[in-house]
């Protein structure tokens, strides 16, 4: 390879090395030795039972979120790549909507909907006859697993049929010829084959409800507590930085031993790739499971949504568009309001940066990894997700604080932020597909005459477009959403979406829910415009290969 | 190295800001705003620009700006409370500065007799209630903190998490200032009684006032939230009232003061322009503005209210009192033995 192309390999490295190994060092160091020496008399409470039972629950509920929504989303997989139906691309948007809301959001649509006085209790105290709401969730180990299902039914959803839809039928029909059938087919064929997609997806969403923060300090209003929340509370209110840097490292470091399995379970699986035309369902039997599993996503992911949207349209008098309008209205003549357009503008700027930074690093980060000797690289990627985002965003202050490099008020430091988590989705997305590429493809490229960019433009770009998709699409909606430490950063006055609804939620008056409401939707609707977006470009940009 | 010294110069060029002018950069919470107008006259008179740094809430930012000392993130911070004022002084992060305006602020609110903070405003945290509904059940509003433990306030009363959120501490604290921590009842005993009551616990202001609290839709008509709520409720209404819908009890030892102050951090390089804004804050324009941005109350005595905080809003006469210093030594204490009596039955 030419050098240029090499050190362009290495630019997911430096910023990796600059932007989240020097700040989390700077912060741990700080935290764990503020004066030089060990703060040992403080670190003696991390072996607290409490911070053990802490533990304990969080492993436990991470477990339990990941195995629920990999058995929930494989049959909804299974059915989208099996088949073209009606609605079909609309459930894969759906299901990525739902990660992109703030979970004081979600929580409102949730309680709306399950409450003690939502929509489904009132039906069940009518039907049973009863006085009292039947369903009591809040704060219970259920309501967190179940929004834990509907915030990574996508991770799982997208990850598996982006893979699967490539998977070659080949293996499957042999087997289907020598006379396999139902179970023995899933569990000999169909599941060994997709095992790269499937540990690919329980591996995000295991590290992703492993840091789980909002929902368990909003849902589960603190009766459980994860390292992530313990972390959060050490840090800021009793801003016990020695403590919060130990279970800043012992987080890290188990995902980290986590992250080291995974990679030597994944393997190679040299595959014939080929996009497999998906038929109409036919028969009773096939249209029965089509519609079965599209009316649990659209239960699971569009009620709540539907919810949202609904009381972004009540006002006192039925339905109104006032909390719409009054958006624009600033009433108050505020220096930091923020009019919608803007708020959008500024949301959609973000992430569109962060996605072409993302998929860029992502895509060299990728290649770097086809080397088996650079295997290790791959949970290095994967652990700013695992990182708290409160301990990170300290690390910002104390290590981004010199010239050239003071970005500590920066709204670079922004994207940058949102790419280094965005960056394991991409990874994980393109990883599954391009370990799949049979390195005889590339040899006869080679043989054939091909430099080796034009090995790489003309196979593993195609092979691979579908992941960049599904990356894309991740990198999009985390900083729509604004995912993990950018809320931890310091804003100069451009706020996005996320952050007019918090500051809207943050006062009384009606006026206020009704326009944060409002505002949500407009997020929902900003980030489908942001999909539609994004598939056409990739369908452009695969049609020209 | 050289794409290195490439993305570095590229950095530092997108993030330098011109230095034709005077900027003055002041770092606050969330909560922060301030009228447009307000700021361009002070501009205006001073020739001074200021930039606004919001960066997550008061805890948040008070932290960072230990973790940033001697090379702060701005010039001014404003944002820290008395639960947070013995962190921000012990840890030395405020240059000292006796602005002459003090003179307009009553001695209950200067809490540093070093100057090293200013206070700006303050608000009181204490019992809201839905108008509607106890005029429907015709039931007496409590009139003490020990009264919401009778059976007649059995399941009205939602609250937050102290360990989550600002007013939950705040009414923790009450309960603290109100029952102590010696003697026969404690407030932990007291807080027994409540669990026993089915007080209902969410961890923050958000889903309590528009989760629970029966004027937005949820079951419970009695909720810790500000004084000045019930004017927010009326301003944020599209048609004015005859009545407020909600309103706050400010009977005596029911609620907690919360006074947020401002100081000059240590670093800055334009003390004197920092000094200016801090003038300009106490300043009458600055602190009429305060009550209708930010729904706490002025300071500075020759302030007026705007009429719908006239009308609407109560001031506690006797507010429950617990030192900043026994705030920031005990806090974790506290909200330790808090958490593991009201939510893991301890």
């Amino acid at each position: 390879m030419v050098p240029l192309a090499r050190l362009l390999l290495l630019l997911p490295l430096l910023f990796l090395a600059l932007f989240y190994v020097w700040p989390l060092l700077s912060i741990l160091v700080l935290g764990l030795a503020p004066d030089g020496t060990l703060a040992t008399g403080q670190l003696r409470q991390l072996l607290s039972p409490w911070h053990l039972n802490t533990l304990a629950f969080t492993v436990v509920q991470a477990l339990l979120s990941t195995a629920l929504t990999i058995a929930l989303a494989l049959p909804a997989a299974w059915v989208c790549v099996r088949w073209s139906f009606p609605g079909r691309s609309l459930l894969l948007s759906l299901s990525t909507l739902a990660f992109v809301l703030p979970t004081v959001v979600v929580a409102a649509a949730f309680s709306a909907l399950i409450g003690s006085r939502g929509v489904v209790n009132d039906l069940l105290q009518q039907i049973l006859a009863l006085d009292t709401a039947p369903l009591r969730l809040e704060g219970t180990l259920a309501i967190i697993l179940i929004t834990h299902v509907f915030y990574n039914f996508a991770v799982a959803l997208r990850i598996i049929t982006g893979f699967w839809a490539n998977r070659s039928t080949v293996l499957e029909d042999a087997a289907r010829v020598l006379g396999a059938q139902g179970w023995r087919l899933w569990w000999e064929i169909r599941l060994p084959l997709l095992r790269p997609a499937l540990l690919a997806a329980a591996a995000l969403i295991f590290i992703f409800t492993f840091t789980s923060f909002g929902v368990i300090i909003i849902l589960g209003e603190l009766r459980f507590s994860t390292l992530e929340v313990e972390i959060y509370l050490q840090a800021v209110n009793l801003f016990n930085l020695p403590v919060a840097a130990g279970l800043s490292l012992l987080q890290i470091t188990l995902m980290l031993v986590l992250m080291l399995a995974y990679t030597r379970l994944r393997q190679r699986l040299p595959l014939a790739l080929r996009a497999a035309h998906a038929p109409r369902p036919q028969g009773w039997r096939q249209w029965a499971a089509v519609s079965a599993v599209s009316g649990f996503m659209l239960v699971l992911l569009a009620a709540p949504l539907l919810a949202l949207v609904l009381r972004s349209l009540s006002g006192a008098g039925g339905l109104t568009g006032a909390w719409y309008a009054a958006l624009s209205r600033d009433v108050r003549g505020s220096v930091l309001f923020v009019p919608p357009v803007h708020a959008v503008g500024n949301s959609l700027f973000y992430a569109f940066c962060t996605t072409g930074m993302a998929l860029v690093l992502g895509l060299l980060a990728a290649s770097l990894m086809q080397r088996r000797s650079r295997r290790w690289l791959d949970p290095l990627f994967m652990l700013p997700l695992a990182t708290s985002a409160v301990t990170l965003g300290f690390g910002f202050i104390v290590a981004l604080d010199e010239p050239p490099l003071d970005l500590r008020a920066s709204p670079l430091l922004i994207p940058i932020a949102h790419t280094l988590v965005a960056l394991p989705f991409v990874v994980r997305s393109i990883l599954p597909s391009l370990d799949a590429i049979s390195p005889s493809l590339r040899e006869s490229a080679s043989v054939l005459g091909a430099a080796p960019w034009q090995v790489w433009r003309q196979i593993d770009l195609p092979l691979v477009s579908r992941g960049l998709l599904v990356g894309a699409i991740f990198a999009f909606t985390i900083s729509m959403g604004e995912f993990g430490a950018s809320l931890f950063i310091a804003r100069p006055a451009n706020a996005t979406i996320p952050v007019v609804i918090y500051r809207l939620l943050g006062q009384p008056g009606t006026m206020n829910m009704g326009q944060a409401m409002a505002m949500s939707v407009i997020l929902l609707l900003t980030c489908s415009l942001g999909f539609i977006v994004i598939e056409r470009v990739q369908r452009a940009g695969s049609g020209a290969f | 190295m050289r794409i290195a010294m490439t993305i570095a110069l590229l950095l530092a060029l997108l993030t330098s800001v011109s230095a034709q002018e005077t900027v003055v950069t002041l770092v606050t919470h969330d909560s922060f705003a301030i009228g447009e107008d307000v700021l361009a006259e002070f501009t205006e008179a001073t020739g001074i620009q200021v930039e606004i740094l919001q960066s997550g809430d008061a805890g948040e930012v008070l932290n960072k700006a230990i973790l940033s000392r001697g090379n702060p993130l701005g010039d001014v911070l404003f944002g820290v409370d008395n639960s947070f004022l013995s962190r921000a002084l012990a840890n030395d992060i405020f240059l000292p500065y006796e602005s002459p305006l003090l003179e307009h602020v009553p001695e209950q609110f200067q809490l540093d007799d070093q100057f090293r903070v200013t206070p700006i405003d303050y608000g009181d945290v204490c019992l809201n209630y839905d108008v509607a509904w106890f005029d429907e059940q015709e039931l007496a509003l409590p009139e003490s903190l020990s009264d919401l433990a009778a059976p007649e306030y059995r399941g009205l009363l939602v609250v937050e998490n102290p360990a989550t959120s600002s007013p939950g501490l705040s009414f923790m604290l009450a309960t603290i200032g109100v029952f102590g921590t010696e003697g026969e009842e404690t407030w932990l005993d007291f807080w027994r009684q409540l669990v026993e009551n089915e007080v209902r616990v969410v961890s923050g202001w958000e889903l309590a006032y528009w989760g629970e609290f029966s004027h937005s839709g949820g079951e419970y008509p009695l909720v810790v939230s500000y004084a000045s709520s019930p004017p927010a409720e009326v301003f944020f209404m599209e048609e004015t009232p005859e009545r407020a819908p909600t309103g706050a009890i400010v009977a005596d030892q029911t609620c907690f003061r919360q006074i947020e102050f401002a100081g000059i951090l240590d670093g800055s390089e334009q003390v004197e322009a920092a000094q200016q804004l801090i003038d300009f804050m106490l300043d009458t324009r600055f602190q009429e503005d305060i009550p209708l941005q930010m729904f706490v109350f002025p300071v500075n005595e020759e302030a007026e209210l705007p009429d719908v905080f006239v009308e609407y809003a109560e001031i506690a006469e006797v507010p429950a009192v617990v030192s900043p210093e026994d705030i920031d030594s005990m806090r974790d204490t506290w909200i330790q033995a808090w958490t593991e009596t009201v939510l893991r039955g301890g």
